[in-house]
C-alpha cells in the first residue's frame, strides 16, 4: 500500500523547513488537506513527491491518498512550471464572443516562453473574452489586447 | 469635494476600474469603491450624485468632472435596466461599500437575523417554507424542507454537530451572481448563513468558493472578520476549491471540504442526514442563502411568496451573458420570458447579428431557439420543454455559432470535468465526443475493433450518419438516467437540444 511514511518519523522526512512550517500551520484543522495543498502549491509551484510523502505522514494518510487528491484537482501540479501563465477562458459565454479564434493568436504570441492555459469560466461572462494572469483579470479582449497581455506576462 | 463612486467588483476591475478610480483621485476627487450595479456593458461605471457615466476610461475623467462627458447616462436608478428590476437579493448592488458594516446596517442589514434569533428555529423554518424559497443552485429543492430535515436529524457520538455549508463553487459559464454577492454584499451571505445556522442548530459554517474567484475569497474573509462578533457564536470559514467543476455538486463539494478527491457520493444518504464528516448538513447555494434575510424580515415571507409564478416563488437574479449587447445582472420575479430578457432588456446580440440560440442554465443547460423565447422563466415551464433554468445564466449566441460544435463542447467539457466515479459520465462523455466527430466526418471503413469476430453486438457495416445520430441519442439516454449526478445526467440537455432544434448543423 501507499504508506510511504511507515517506520519514518515526520520530522525525519520534512527536511524542508518552509514545508514543515506550512504543514504545521494546518495540522489539527478540520479537513486540512486542500488548504494545505494550496499553500504548498503557492510556495513551491507544485506538490512534489517528497511533499506528498511529508503531508501523508503528518496527516496520517497513505501517500496514495494524498496523491489521489493532488492528481484530481486542476490547481495542483506534480512538477513546477516556472513560465508565466495566462489563463484564457474558453467556456460557452466567451466562445459566444469569439474566444476560439483568439486561441491560435495567443498560442503563437506565447511560443514556449509563456504558458497559455485553458480555464472554464472566470465569472466575467458578460464582458468576454476574458483572461487572468495571477490575480489580475482582463475583459473584452481582442487579438491585439490578448497578444499584448501574453507578451507582457 | 466631489465624491465619485466606482465599483471594485472583479468585473469592473477587469474592465479597468482601478485606473479610472486612480485618475479621479489624482484629479482631486474623493473616490468611494462600491459594489457593481450590474450594468456590465457600462463598466467601469462612474457615479457622481446619483448620475452615471460609462464605460469610463482615465481619458474621460476631466469631461466627467466638468459635466460635459458624452458618456453620461443620467440618473442610474432611473435607467430602464435598473428601474425594470425587482431587486431583493441585489437591493444593495451599486449602492453600498461592500465591507462597510455601517452601510450594511443602514440598508436593513441584520434585521432578518435579529428577528430570527428572537424566534425558535422551528418558526424560522416555517417562514422559509411559507415563502416558497427553492434552492437556487439549479435543482430547485425547497429550502425549508431541507432545513427541517437537518434540524430533525438526530445527533450521535459519530455525528456530534450540524453544519451549514454554502456552495459558492459557481462554475457554470454565464453565471456571476454568486461572485457579485460575495464581492459586493458579503455581509448578506453571512447573515443568511447565520439565520440558517440558528434555524437548524449549527455552530460552524463553511463557504466553499472556487479558486478562480480570488477577489471574492478576499472580500469574504475580510467580511467574516468584521462581522464575527455579530454572528457569534456561529463561526464561518472560507475554503477555496481547486479548479474542479464537479465540486459544485453538493456531495462532491462535501468530499472536497473533507480533503478528499471531489468524487460524487451516492444518495442516499442525503447530506441533510449524513453530510460533512457524516454530520447533518445544510448545503445551500449563495443565492438561496442571501434570499433568507429578506424572508425573515417582518412580513418578508408573504412578500416573497407573492412574487413569481406557480411553484417558482420570489425573484431570480438572472445573468445576461455571452453575445448580448446589454449584459449584466437582472433580478426579477419568476415568469419573465426569454424574448423580454434577450431581445428587450439585453438589446439583442453585441455583434449586431441575428440571435440563433440561447443557452440557459450553464454548460448543462439546453440551447433554446427563438421559437421557444415565449417560455416563462420558471422551474416547471423549462422542465416541461426538456430545459432547465439552473443557476439563472442566460448566454446568447449569434447566427455564426455552429451548434454541432457546441454539442461537441458539452461532451468534451463533461469528459474534462467528470469525477470518474460513474461509467455513463466518465466513458459516455468521451464516446459522445467521438460520435459527434464521426457525424461531422463519417467513417469510410469499418472500425477494426468492431470488425473482430468476438464483437458480436458491433455493427458489421459502416454506420450511416442517421445511425450515428440515433446512437448519440441512445448514449444521451444512458447518461441522463444512468449517471450519479447532474454532470453526466444533464450533459445530454445541450447535446439533444442542439440536435433537436438545429438538425441542419449536424448534416
Amino acid at each position: 500500500m501507499g504508506g510511504g511514511a511507515a517506520g519514518e518519523s515526520p520530522q525525519a522526512i520534512i527536511a524542508d523547513a518552509p514545508l514543515a512550517a506550512i504543514i504545521a500551520a494546518h495540522v489539527g484543522r478540520e479537513g486540512p488537506l486542500l488548504p494545505l495543498l494550496h499553500d504548498v502549491q503557492a510556495a513551491f509551484g507544485c506538490v512534489s513527491a517528497e511533499a506528498e510523502r511529508a503531508i501523508a505522514a503528518a496527516l496520517n494518510l497513505s501517500r496514495a491518498e494524498v496523491h489521489g487528491v493532488v492528481s484530481f484537482y486542476h490547481d495542483f501540479t506534480e512538477v513546477a512550471d516556472p513560465r508565466p501563465c495566462v489563463q484564457l477562458c474558453r467556456a460557452e459565454a466567451c466562445q459566444a464572443n469569439g474566444v476560439e479564434a483568439l486561441v491560435p493568436v495567443a498560442e503563437q504570441a506565447a511560443g514556449t516562453r509563456v504558458r497559455v492555459q485553458t480555464v472554464y469560466c472566470l465569472g466575467l461572462c458578460s464582458v468576454g473574452p476574458a483572461a487572468r494572469v495571477g490575480d489580475d483579470l482582463y475583459a473584452r479582449l481582442d487579438a491585439a489586447a490578448l497578444v499584448a497581455l501574453v507578451e507582457n506576462a | 469635494m466631489v465624491v465619485v463612486r466606482v465599483s471594485d467588483d472583479a468585473l469592473a476591475l477587469a474592465c479597468g476600474a482601478d485606473a479610472v478610480a486612480a485618475a479621479f483621485a489624482a484629479a482631486g476627487a474623493t473616490v468611494e469603491r462600491v459594489s457593481s450595479w450590474g450594468m456590465h456593458w457600462l463598466e467601469p461605471l462612474v457615479e457622481i450624485d446619483g448620475n452615471g457615466f460609462g464605460p469610463a476610461t482615465p481619458a474621460d475623467v476631466a469631461a466627467i468632472l466638468a459635466g460635459t462627458s458624452p458618456k453620461a447616462i443620467g440618473r442610474i436608478e432611473d435607467h430602464p435596466f435598473i428601474a425594470g428590476q425587482t431587486r431583493l437579493t441585489f437591493a444593495r448592488a451599486g449602492r453600498t461599500r461592500p465591507l462597510s458594516l455601517e452601510d450594511y446596517r443602514a440598508t436593513g442589514g441584520w434585521a432578518g437575523l435579529e428577528r430570527a434569533r428572537a424566534m425558535s428555529g422551528e418558526d424560522v423554518i416555517a417562514e422559509v417554507l411559507e415563502s416558497g424559497l427553492r434552492g437556487r443552485g439549479g435543482a430547485g429543492f425547497p429550502a425549508g424542507i431541507k432545513w427541517r430535515t437537518v434540524a430533525a436529524a438526530p445527533l450521535s457520538a459519530r455525528a456530534p454537530r450540524r453544519y451549514v455549508v454554502c456552495n459558492a463553487d459557481e462554475g457554470d459559464s454565464g453565471t456571476f451572481a454568486d461572485r457579485m454577492i460575495m464581492e459586493g454584499d458579503p455581509f448578506q451571505l453571512i447573515e443568511g448563513m447565520a439565520i440558517a445556522a440558528h434555524a437548524v442548530g449549527a455552530e460552524l459554517g463553511y463557504i466553499y468558493v472556487r479558486s478562480e474567484y480570488p477577489h471574492a475569497i478576499a472580500k469574504l474573509e475580510a467580511a467574516i472578520a468584521l462581522s464575527a462578533g455579530i454572528v457569534a457564536p456561529f463561526v464561518i470559514e472560507v475554503r477555496a476549491g481547486a479548479g474542479a467543476y464537479v465540486c459544485g455538486e453538493e456531495t462532491s463539494l462535501l468530499n472536497s471540504l473533507e480533503g478528499k478527491r471531489g468524487e460524487v457520493r451516492a444518495k442516499p444518504p442525503l447530506p441533510a442526514l449524513e453530510g460533512l464528516f457524516g454530520c447533518p448538513t445544510v448545503v445551500n447555494n449563495v443565492l438561496t442563502l442571501v434570499a433568507v434575510p429578506h424572508i425573515l424580515r417582518a412580513d418578508g415571507a408573504a412578500i416573497y411568496a407573492a412574487l413569481g409564478v406557480d411553484r417558482s416563488k420570489g425573484t431570480m437574479p438572472i445573468q445576461l451573458a455571452g453575445n448580448i449587447r446589454f449584459g449584466g445582472l437582472y433580478e426579477v420575479a419568476f415568469g419573465i420570458t426569454l424574448d423580454e430578457l434577450v431581445n428587450g432588456i439585453g438589446g439583442g446580440t453585441r455583434s449586431g447579428r441575428p440571435i440563433k440560440a440561447v443557452q440557459v442554465g450553464g454548460p448543462l443547460g439546453a440551447y433554446l431557439p427563438p421559437a421557444q423565447f415565449h417560455l416563462p422563466f420558471a422551474y416547471e415551464a423549462y422542465a416541461a420543454e426538456d430545459a432547465l433554468i439552473g443557476h439563472g445564466g442566460v448566454v446568447g449566441f449569434d447566427d455564426t455559432v455552429d451548434m454541432r460544435a457546441m454539442a461537441r463542447f458539452a461532451m468534451q467539457f463533461c469528459a474534462a470535468e467528470s469525477c470518474g466515479k460513474c461509467t455513463p459520465c466518465r466513458i459516455g462523455s468521451t464516446r459522445g465526443v467521438e460520435l459527434i466527430d464521426r457525424i461531422t466526418a463519417p467513417a469510410k471503413a469499418l472500425d477494426p475493433v468492431g470488425a473482430l469476430p468476438q464483437m458480436h453486438n458491433a455493427a458489421k457495416a459502416v454506420r450511416s450518419v442517421g445511425e450515428d445520430i440515433a446512437l448519440l441519442e441512445d448514449l444521451c439516454e444512458t447518461m441522463k438516467f444512468g449517471s450519479l449526478c447532474a454532470l453526466g445526467g444533464f450533459t445530454p440537455y445541450p447535446v439533444l437540444s442542439a440536435l433537436r432544434h438545429w438538425p441542419g448543423d449536424f448534416q
